[in-house]
């Protein structure tokens, strides 16, 4: 077995960064510690394999915290799957736009429309269900971006080595530096024309360095491992080892990683929405986008933020959970 | 109607000053039935504030502020933030009625011209500013040469923005000269003939002020520092007017602005012995803020929280709309509305009348022109553009473009009192174009981040904007729109841009007040003629200001200029 | 170990120099700008095109930078232009920073108290049913957005019960002393107690909302480190030697898994700063969080540099004393 720590140090009371290049090196260590965790559990993978994942399997089937995320996963999918069978309205009909007068901007439950409709007169509940579809989107989205993105600069950075490790990793300590809302905030701030992809885009760059560090990583702690010391010597060239060898070993903690940001993007994306830089075209309903808006309600009518946030919380909810129980079953130091 | 001739004007102001203090005695003796049982003989305003122990009260009276005021001379500021505060310190020679929009007496007792180059202003006797001046035309004099003393930030602007525009600096200035022809007679000459004096000078950026307190701490040393203007000290710390309350402090920290009572005000004393200006950004925290009872009433509450603040007992006070929402339509930014019957159509298509019932508060008026019915000048006759779907699709025909797509933008993140909520106008605009066959594409943008930007530099094709009026002006109406070549509708690429340009010019130049009046309504009828049409005027929408159950005497104002001197509180 | 410092300061000094260089050229590339803040409808094309000229705004963003960085160079980091207009930036920067530092060490000691040991209870009871209920309660903190918790407890506590005060930092009423502008301190250092009892009053909810996001992180990572603890050999050791529980449980356990909490303590000040813009939103809570969403919105460039740049300098400063308080416990780190 690889010795991790040599190069990402894990032990609690060392730092995580050992080389202390630069001063933002040590920022964002939150993010940093637990993705270099990831890293490193992945990098086992390639000494258990099979058995690593059966082992966690095995510990999942009987952990409670993730049998509650992936129940609430399930529904969450199936619900985003089949929203427009499942949605008993158009929720771009502005059906009860007759009952919204200003003293009265959100009509209230009624048969047909059990919770209601929203200030443009539309179904709430339709909404909320196709809401899911477009909640989905917008972080799977997000964090396909922040993957690619991550996947580019992590190979580079793991892959290669040297002068570009250094450089990249730079680059990356830095994005880690800064809060990671503020820096979705400034970017979405700087398009001209704000819309869903604008919002995507702002999220999946914040979690771009996250994913980055997490390739890279997992791709040293490979680098000395027999199996790629073996293709190596068998004269496989550096691009092949990387692509055959090196990356389907980071699969696992990608998915954890990729579980987790999945809920950030989407309690992003209500932020986002809440300080004004959210998508303005609300014809296609997101959660996020839902509450961001229904603000000015919550004195009034308190329900038409409470149903988006709620959904949000559960989704978000779900996927911490599942996110946080995977991670422990292929933390190799939790088996002890 | 206001007359021009000058005896006239006199006597009406003379009226006027009198239903005032008639409404005074009224307000004073409310006062005394809710008890304030020691004040009975405070009845005559005349008599200087000896009763600040007896009739008023030593409540303070806290206003939530959506935003800091940006300074506290108000000579230096266009925003209301600013002016809700320097009207309770500062008063003008033009006072505005109180819950109206007509020009009153304030601190000159009454006003003449023979030509309207040469006015002479009676000032009003036994005046004295916070710090001890007394008022007299010297003091005023020294105001209007202030104004025009202006250096380069001062000229700006984000400087002196109502000087500018009204009166302009250097060779072109309206302004010409000031004297005390006697000890309370201002003499005040302009260059030139316009409808807009001298009643511009009730607006609140003409506020007389301490000519002492201005000397002593540079009242005219605004400055221009790097990418900002740096205001003097007596802009910032020392406010010196004549008004009912006097500027105490200033906490930057704690965002709150401490006015206290002018016990030696010339007036009636305030009802309350202080003043505290909340600055509480979130209209939300606002709103909670009164419902919690930490402050005593805040401006322009949500039209959707209006209801439910009466229910909890709050007064909410609905003021007439004095300002209009348009839908501007930029043919430079898209040539297809060069064309009057694409225009036509685009009117015909808009359900207003639905619009204004069911989205705007109660006391929303359809717009038939771009001012309101209120300011002078507004034309009856004006035939409504009814709403007719057919009618806009055979238009659209006859256009040759039944397949129109047009650039529809709204701003995002902001409310304006002619505008409490942009995403509801847009979406009611676009869904009545769409059901006219139109194709709608939106583009949204923040207010200061692109859509004053983008919309004046006419790069939107289809707008919504606003304006509110800031005094009984037609010009201030139609020039803010329409005036210049690269004005905000383009009307430079119409052929009748010229003919625009003139009538304007011609209507404010015309002396005899009926005659401009006539030349103003036929401006509006030729500016909604189906030729010109270069906008949509939609609504009018009233903004209110709320005050807790315990506030009274609040009387709201069309201008959104509020005296809170008249304010008290029971306990 | 000087030269160990001085080498991380002069890094921090170029890493601010390029924070500068790119915030500089961030905040200009915004859409639309200060002139459209300063004039909105009543700006003309004439108007604006003046004002334009006179801020130097259409000198090339070279010769503006070169200008912003020679009079920050002497202490002149440029005037407010709508957060304060008139004060300068620095001054905006100095009034308001108290307060979220207030706001900050009020959340953290929350987050300090209830999870530290809720974490130790987690962890010695491993895998029980306190143990998963507590995980799941601390993701829950995660996964509601913080801007949501806000106004539900601003909704419950002070418009609903009003038990605390909906908004702001003190009581208009309240004649209080300021020295600190760190208001409970203030109070208590003046003895002005109803003053500081009143600030205090106004903490407490903007501190929960803010603490939820620190009291995940230290709940997870006291939890793991007890964990890593409990199975060291040392611990073990003791146990065998026949140490008494409570002895074991301070001596070996607690301080040596409290180091990891406290260095993750010592980086939570991004993540605070993130969630003060959304606390501060709701709250309307005068910190430098609040000027940021208003500087943003009202694109005050001076103010925004001064506090984007002071909150990175701060960041960093922290994070140099952390790691100079590791290298002085760990000499390993020096060397590398």
């Amino acid at each position: 077995m690889t010795d991790p720590t040599a190069e990402t140090g894990t032990s609690p009371v060392s730092p995580e960064d050992p080389d202390h290049r630069s001063a933002f090196a040590r920022m964002g260590d939150r993010r940093k510690r637990r993705i270099d965790e990831l890293a490193e559990a992945g990098s086992l993978s390639d000494e258990r394999g099979v058995s690593l994942w059966q082992s966690a399997w095995r510990r999942l089937r009987r952990d409670p915290v993730f049998l509650i995320g992936a129940v609430i996963i399930l529904l969450f999918l199936i619900v985003a799957l089949i929203a427009p069978w499942l949605a008993p309205h158009d929720p771009r009909a502005r059906d009860l736009i007759g009952q919204v007068t200003p003293a009265t901007p959100i009509p209230d439950p009624q048969p047909g429309y059990p919770l209601g409709g929203d200030n443009a007169g539309r179904d709430l509940l339709s909404r909320l269900i196709v809401g899911a579809r477009q909640t989905l989107i917008v972080g799977v989205l997000a964090t396909l971006g922040g993957l690619f993105g991550g996947l580019v600069l992590g190979t580079l950075a793991g892959g290669i080595g040297g002068w570009v490790d250094n450089i990249v990793m730079r680059v990356v300590d830095v994005m880690l530096s800064i809060p990671s809302l503020l820096m979705a905030f400034s970017i979405a701030a700087i398009f001209a024309r704000p819309s869903q992809w604008t919002v995507i885009l702002a999220i999946a760059i914040v979690q771009v360095p996250v994913f980055a560090r997490l390739l890279r990583g997992s791709m040293i702690s490979q680098r000395h491992s027999d199996h790629v010391l073996a293709a190596r010597s068998l004269g496989v060239r550096a691009p092949a080892i990387v692509f055959r060898h090196m990356l389907p070993n980071s699969v696992g903690p990608v998915i954890v990683q990729g579980t987790l940001v999945l809920a950030v993007s989407i309690i992003d994306a209500a932020a986002l929405s809440f300080l004004g830089l959210g998508n303005p075209d609300d014809s296609v309903p997101e959660w996020g986008q839902m509450l961001g808006r229904a603000q000015v309600f919550f004195n009034t009518y308190p329900h038409v933020a409470v149903y988006p946030a709620l959904c949000i919380i559960v989704v978000a909810l779900g996927f911490t959970l599942m996110g946080e129980s995977l991670r422990e079953a292929l933390d190799p130091k939790s088996r002890r | 109607m206001r007359n021009r001739s000058v005896g006239a004007l006199a006597s009406a102001a003379a009226l006027a000053l009198l239903l005032t203090s008639c409404a005074e005695s009224d307000r004073d003796t409310g006062d005394d039935g809710d008890g304030a049982p020691a004040g009975t003989d405070n009845a005559t305003g005349t008599e200087p504030a000896a009763g600040g122990d007896d009739g008023a009260s030593d409540a303070t009276f806290v206003f939530g502020a959506a935003g800091a005021p940006t300074t506290f001379d108000p000579f230096y500021a266009s925003d209301g933030e600013t002016f809700r505060v320097t009207r309770q310190i500062f008063q003008n020679l033009i006072g505005i009625e109180e819950g109206g929009s007509e020009a009153v007496p304030e601190l000159a007792t009454s006003w003449e011209s023979e030509d309207g180059l040469v006015w002479d202003f009676a000032i009003q006797e036994g005046v004295t500013f916070h710090d001890g001046t007394p008022l007299d035309a010297e003091a005023v004099c020294a105001n209007f040469e202030r104004w025009a003393d202006q250096n380069e930030a001062g000229q700006s602007p984000s400087g002196a923005y109502y000087y500018g525009n009204d009166f302009g600096f250097g060779e072109d200035s309206l302004y010409e000269s000031c004297e005390a022809t006697d000890e309370l007679t201002a003499q005040v000459t302009v260059s030139r003939v316009t409808g807009k004096f001298p009643m511009v000078l009730s607006q609140s950026s003409y506020a007389i002020q301490s000519p002492t307190a201005m000397e002593e701490y540079d009242a005219n040393g605004i400055a221009l520092e790097g990418e900002a203007f740096v205001f003097p000290e007596y802009a910032q710390e020392h406010p010196t007017g004549t008004g009912p309350f006097m500027f105490e402090s200033y906490d930057n920290a704690g965002g709150s602005v401490t006015l206290t009572r002018n016990d030696d005000y010339w007036g009636d004393p305030a009802g309350v012995s202080e003043i505290v200006f909340r600055i509480i950004p979130d209209e939300n925290a606002r709103r909670q803020e009164l419902e919690a009872g930490t402050i005593n009433g805040y401006d322009l509450p949500n039209p959707v929280d209006w209801q439910a603040l009466e229910d909890a007992g709050n007064q909410v006070l609905i003021r007439d709309p004095f300002n209009i929402l348009y839908l501007a339509l930029n043919p430079v930014a898209d040539p297809q509305l060069e064309d009057p019957l694409v225009r036509q159509a685009l009117y015909h298509a808009l359900n207003r009348e639905q619009f204004v019932t069911s989205q705007l508060p109660a006391g929303a008026e359809v717009a038939t022109q771009f001012m309101p019915s209120t300011v002078s000048g507004w034309s009856s006759g004006i035939e409504a553009y009814e709403y007719d779907v057919e009618k806009a699709r055979d238009l659209l025909e006859q256009a040759g473009k039944s397949d129109l797509t047009i650039e529809l933008w709204y701003p995002s993140e902001v409310t304006r009192p002619y505008m409490p909520d942009p995403t509801r106008v847009y979406d009611a605009v676009k869904a009545d174009w769409e059901a006219a066959g139109i194709t709608v594409e939106t583009v949204t943008k923040p207010w200061a981040g692109g859509y004053i930007d983008d919309t004046q530099a006419s790069r939107a094709p289809a707008f919504f904007l606003g304006w509110t009026g800031d005094l009984n002006s037609a010009d201030n109406f139609l020039c803010a729109f329409f005036c210049g070549d690269d004005n905000q509708f383009g009307t430079s690429a119409y052929d009748w841009h010229e003919d625009l340009q003139e009538q304007i010019a011609a209507a404010d130049a015309e002396a005899d007040e009926a005659t401009r009046i006539g030349l103003y309504e036929s401006l509006n009828e030729a500016i909604m003629s189906p030729e010109w049409l270069p906008g949509l005027p939609i609504s009018h929408s009233p903004p209110a200001i709320v005050v807790g159950e315990n506030v009274q005497g609040l009387v709201a104002s069309p201008l959104t200029a509020e005296d809170f001197s008249t304010v008290t509180i029971t306990e | 170990m000087l030269r160990f410092i001085v080498r991380r300061l002069l890094q921090a000094v170029i890493a601010l120099f390029v924070l500068s260089v790119l915030l500089f050229a961030w905040l200009r590339s915004l859409p639309g700008g200060v002139v459209s803040a300063l004039l909105g409808e009543r700006g003309t094309p004439e108007n604006a095109a003046r004002l334009r000229a006179q801020l130097g705004l259409d000198d090339p963003l070279p010769v503006q930078y070169w200008r912003f960085l020679q009079r920050a160079l002497q202490g002149d980091f440029g005037v407010s232009n709508g957060v304060y207009r008139g004060e300068p930036a620095l001054d905006v920067f100095v009034q308001r920073f108290p307060a979220t530092l207030e706001l900050s060490l009020f959340a953290l000691a929350l987050a300090l108290v209830l999870a530290i040991p809720l974490g130790y209870v987690a962890a010695r009871r491993r895998g029980g049913m306190l143990d998963t209920g507590s995980v799941i309660f601390s993701l829950v903190g995660v996964a509601v957005p913080v801007f949501f918790l806000a106004y539900v407890l601003k909704y419950l506590f002070a418009v609903r019960w009003g038990l605390l005060p909906p908004s702001g930092r003190q009581s208009v009423g309240i004649d209080a002393t300021h020295i600190t502008n760190l208001y409970v301190l203030d109070g208590i250092l003046t003895r002005e107690w109803d003053a500081a009892w009143d600030a205090l009053k106004h903490l407490i909810l903007p501190a929960i909302a803010l603490s939820s996001i620190p009291f995940a992180i230290i709940f997870r990572i006291t939890r793991a480190a007890v964990i890593d603890v409990m199975d060291e050999d040392y611990v073990r050791t003791a146990r065998a030697k026949g140490l008494t529980s409570s002895v074991i449980r301070v001596r070996h356990i607690m301080r040596n898994a409290l180091i990891p909490v406290v260095t993750i303590v010592g980086l939570q000040v991004g993540a605070l700063l993130g969630g003060a813009v959304l606390t501060e939103k709701v709250f309307a809570f005068q910190g430098i969080g609040q000027a940021l969403a208003i500087g943003f919105e009202r694109r005050d460039y001076p103010v925004l540099q001064v506090l984007i740049m002071f909150a990175a300098l701060i960041y960093i400063v922290v994070n140099l004393a952390v790691d100079v308080a590791y290298a002085l416990i760990d000499p390993r780190v020096r060397t590398k």
